[in-house]
C-alpha cells in the first residue's frame, strides 16, 4: 500500500485537493443558504415560511446523487450546462442548505423568545435582534450539527465521481484501473478519507472551544 | 390628545383569546414618580407593562408618552428607546458578558462609538454596584447580580421611565433586597418607575402611589400610607392586611 501512495501521491493529493475545495465551498455556502431558509422558514410570512417548507422537503426527500443528475445530465436539455466540479458544488451546496436549515431552525428555537423580547425592548427592530442576539447564540449551538454535516460532506463529495468530476474518488478509481490493484489502491484512499476527517474534527473540536462562553451550553 | 403626563393610559384593555385580562386601566405617572402596582396573580398588572412598550400590543385603549401615542405610532423602536425595562427573568443575552449586555443597546440602537459606550457601560454598572463583574457571562453571575445587569443595561439608554416587571420574583430573600435597595436609590435620583411587584415593604416605603390591581381593574390607588392603613375598598384591605399579617409591615 505504502508503494501505491509513493507512486501515485501527486495524483491523489490533487484529487484530494479538489475534494476539499469541493466541500469547503458545498459547505459554507450550504450554510449561508441553510441561515436564509431556516431565518425564512421561522420568521417569514406564510408564502415564504410554505415555500422554504416545501424546498427543504423535496431536497431532503430525494437521493443527492438524483439531485446531481438532474442538475448535470438533466438541464442540458434546457440549455444550461456546467462543468462536472461546479455541477457537484451546486447539487452539494442545495442538498447541505437543506439539511442545515433543520440543523439551525433547531438551535435558533432552541434560544428563548425572551432573547428576543429582550432586544426589543431596547428598541432594535426584530431583525436587529435576530442578527445580534439570535443568531450569535443558535450559531455557537449549531457547531456540533456543522461538524457532522462537513465530515458527510467530505464523504458524499465522492459521489462527484459519477460524473467526471476530478476528486480523490476518480483519482483512485483510475489509478485502480491501470494497475488492477483495487484492494490496496482503495485502502489508500480510504485512509486518506480517515485521516482528512480526523484532523478536522479536530480542528472543529478546537474551533468550537474557542468561541465557546462560559456556561452557555446550560442556558435555556 | 397631549397631555402634561410623562406616561398616561387611557382605558387600556386586553384579551388573550376569550379571557379579557384588561378591562378598561387608566392611570397617569409625571416625571420623577415612583408607582407600584400590586395584587393577586393573574390581574393583568404585568400586561400593562407589555402593552406600555407593545411588546404585547393592547386590544384597545391609548398609551401616551409626552405627546405621543404610543399605541399607534409608527416607531415604536424610538419610543422603546425612551422606555427601560426591566424583566423578571433577567432577559440577559446569554452570549455578552455583564458590560456587552449593556453596550449592544447603545452600539447597535443608538450608533454610539465604542469607547464611548464601554465608558457608559462601565459608569451604569458601578452605579448599580457591579462594576467588578463587567466581564463576567450571565451564566457566572447570581440572580441579583444579573437582575442589577438588566437595571444597568436600561438605564444606559437614558431612559424617561423605566419599568419593572416583578423584577425580584425569581430572587431568594437576600439578593431580592440587593435588587431593592438599586431600585430604591433610582426613586430617589428622581427616575421614573412604575413598578409590577409583590414586595410589600418596598412599595410602602417607596412608591409615591400604590395601584391595587384586581380581575382586570384598579380597584383602588392612593398614597401607600392610605391603601395599607385606611383603604376605601373592602377587597384592598383585605389583600393588603393578608400580606401585612403574612409579612409584617415591611422596611423601616
Amino acid at each position: 500500500m505504502l508503494d501505491i501512495f509513493l507512486d501515485f501521491y501527486p495524483l491523489l493529493f490533487r484529487g484530494l485537493g479538489v475534494t476539499l475545495l469541493i466541500t469547503l465551498i458545498s459547505c459554507t455556502s450550504g450554510t449561508i443558504l441553510g441561515i436564509f431558509l431556516s431565518l425564512g422558514k421561522i420568521y417569514g410570512n406564510k408564502l415564504v415560511s410554505r415555500t422554504v417548507t416545501a424546498f427543504i422537503a423535496i431536497i431532503r426527500g430525494t437521493p443527492l446523487l438524483v439531485q446531481l443528475f438532474i442538475i448535470y445530465y438533466g438541464l442540458p436539455a434546457y440549455g444550461i450546462r456546467f462543468a462536472p466540479i461546479t455541477a457537484a458544488v451546486i447539487s452539494f451546496i442545495i442538498n447541505s442548505g437543506a439539511y442545515q436549515a433543520e440543523y439551525l431552525r433547531g438551535s435558533i428555537q432552541s434560544v428563548s423568545s425572551g432573547q428576543l423580547k429582550a432586544a426589543l425592548s431596547l428598541g432594535m427592530t426584530k431583525w436587529m435582534g435576530i442578527i445580534h442576539v439570535v443568531l450569535p447564540q443558535a450559531l455557537r449551538r449549531v457547531i456540533p450539527a456543522w461538524t457532522n454535516e462537513f465530515i458527510y460532506m467530505i464523504k458524499y463529495s465522492s459521489l462527484a465521481y459519477v460524473i467526471g468530476a476530478k476528486e480523490l474518488m476518480t483519482e483512485g478509481k483510475l489509478i485502480a484501473s491501470r494497475n488492477f490493484q483495487f484492494f490496496n489502491v482503495y485502502m489508500v484512499v480510504a485512509l486518506i478519507y480517515l485521516v482528512v476527517i480526523i484532523i478536522f474534527v479536530h480542528l472543529f473540536n478546537k474551533f468550537e472551544k474557542k468561541v465557546a462562553i462560559p456556561g452557555f451550553d446550560f442556558e435555556r | 390628545m397631549p397631555t402634561k403626563h410623562l406616561l398616561k393610559i387611557e382605558d387600556l384593555h386586553h384579551s388573550f383569546g376569550e379571557d379579557e385580562v384588561l378591562k378598561g386601566i387608566s392611570l397617569a405617572l409625571n416625571k420623577g414618580e415612583t408607582k407600584v402596582i400590586v395584587g393577586p396573580s393573574g390581574t393583568g398588572k404585568s400586561t400593562i407593562l407589555n402593552n406600555i412598550i407593545r411588546l404585547v400590543p393592547p386590544v384597545s385603549g391609548k398609551i401616551y408618552l409626552e405627546d405621543v401615542e404610543i399605541t399607534s405610532t409608527k416607531k415604536i423602536n424610538q419610543i422603546r428607546q425612551q422606555i427601560g425595562f426591566v424583566f423578571q427573568d433577567f432577559g440577559l443575552f446569554n452570549h455578552l458578558t455583564a458590560k456587552g449586555n449593556v453596550m449592544i443597546g447603545l452600539t447597535k440602537v443608538k450608533k454610539m462609538d465604542k469607547k464611548e459606550a464601554e465608558k457608559i457601560a462601565m459608569e451604569e454598572l458601578e452605579r448599580v454596584g457591579i462594576g467588578g463583574f463587567a466581564d463576567s457571562y450571565p451564566s457566572q453571575l447570581s440572580g441579583g447580580q444579573k437582575q442589577r445587569v438588566g437595571i444597568a443595561r436600561a438605564l444606559a439608554m437614558k431612559p424617561k421611565l423605566i419599568l419593572f416587571d416583578e423584577p425580584t420574583s425569581s430572587l431568594d430573600p437576600e439578593l431580592t433586597g440587593e435588587v431593592l435597595t438599586v431600585m430604591r436609590n433610582l426613586a430617589q435620583e428622581g427616575m421614573t418607575m412604575l413598578i409590577v411587584t409583590h414586595e410589600m415593604g418596598f412599595a410602602r416605603t417607596v412608591a409615591d402611589e400604590l395601584i391595587f390591581m384586581e380581575g382586570g381593574h384598579i380597584i383602588e390607588q392612593g398614597p401607600p400610607e392610605k391603601l395599607f392603613k385606611n383603604p376605601e375598598h373592602k377587597r384592598t384591605r383585605e389583600f393588603l392586611f393578608k400580606l401585612t399579617d403574612l409579612y409584617g409591615e415591611g422596611e423601616e
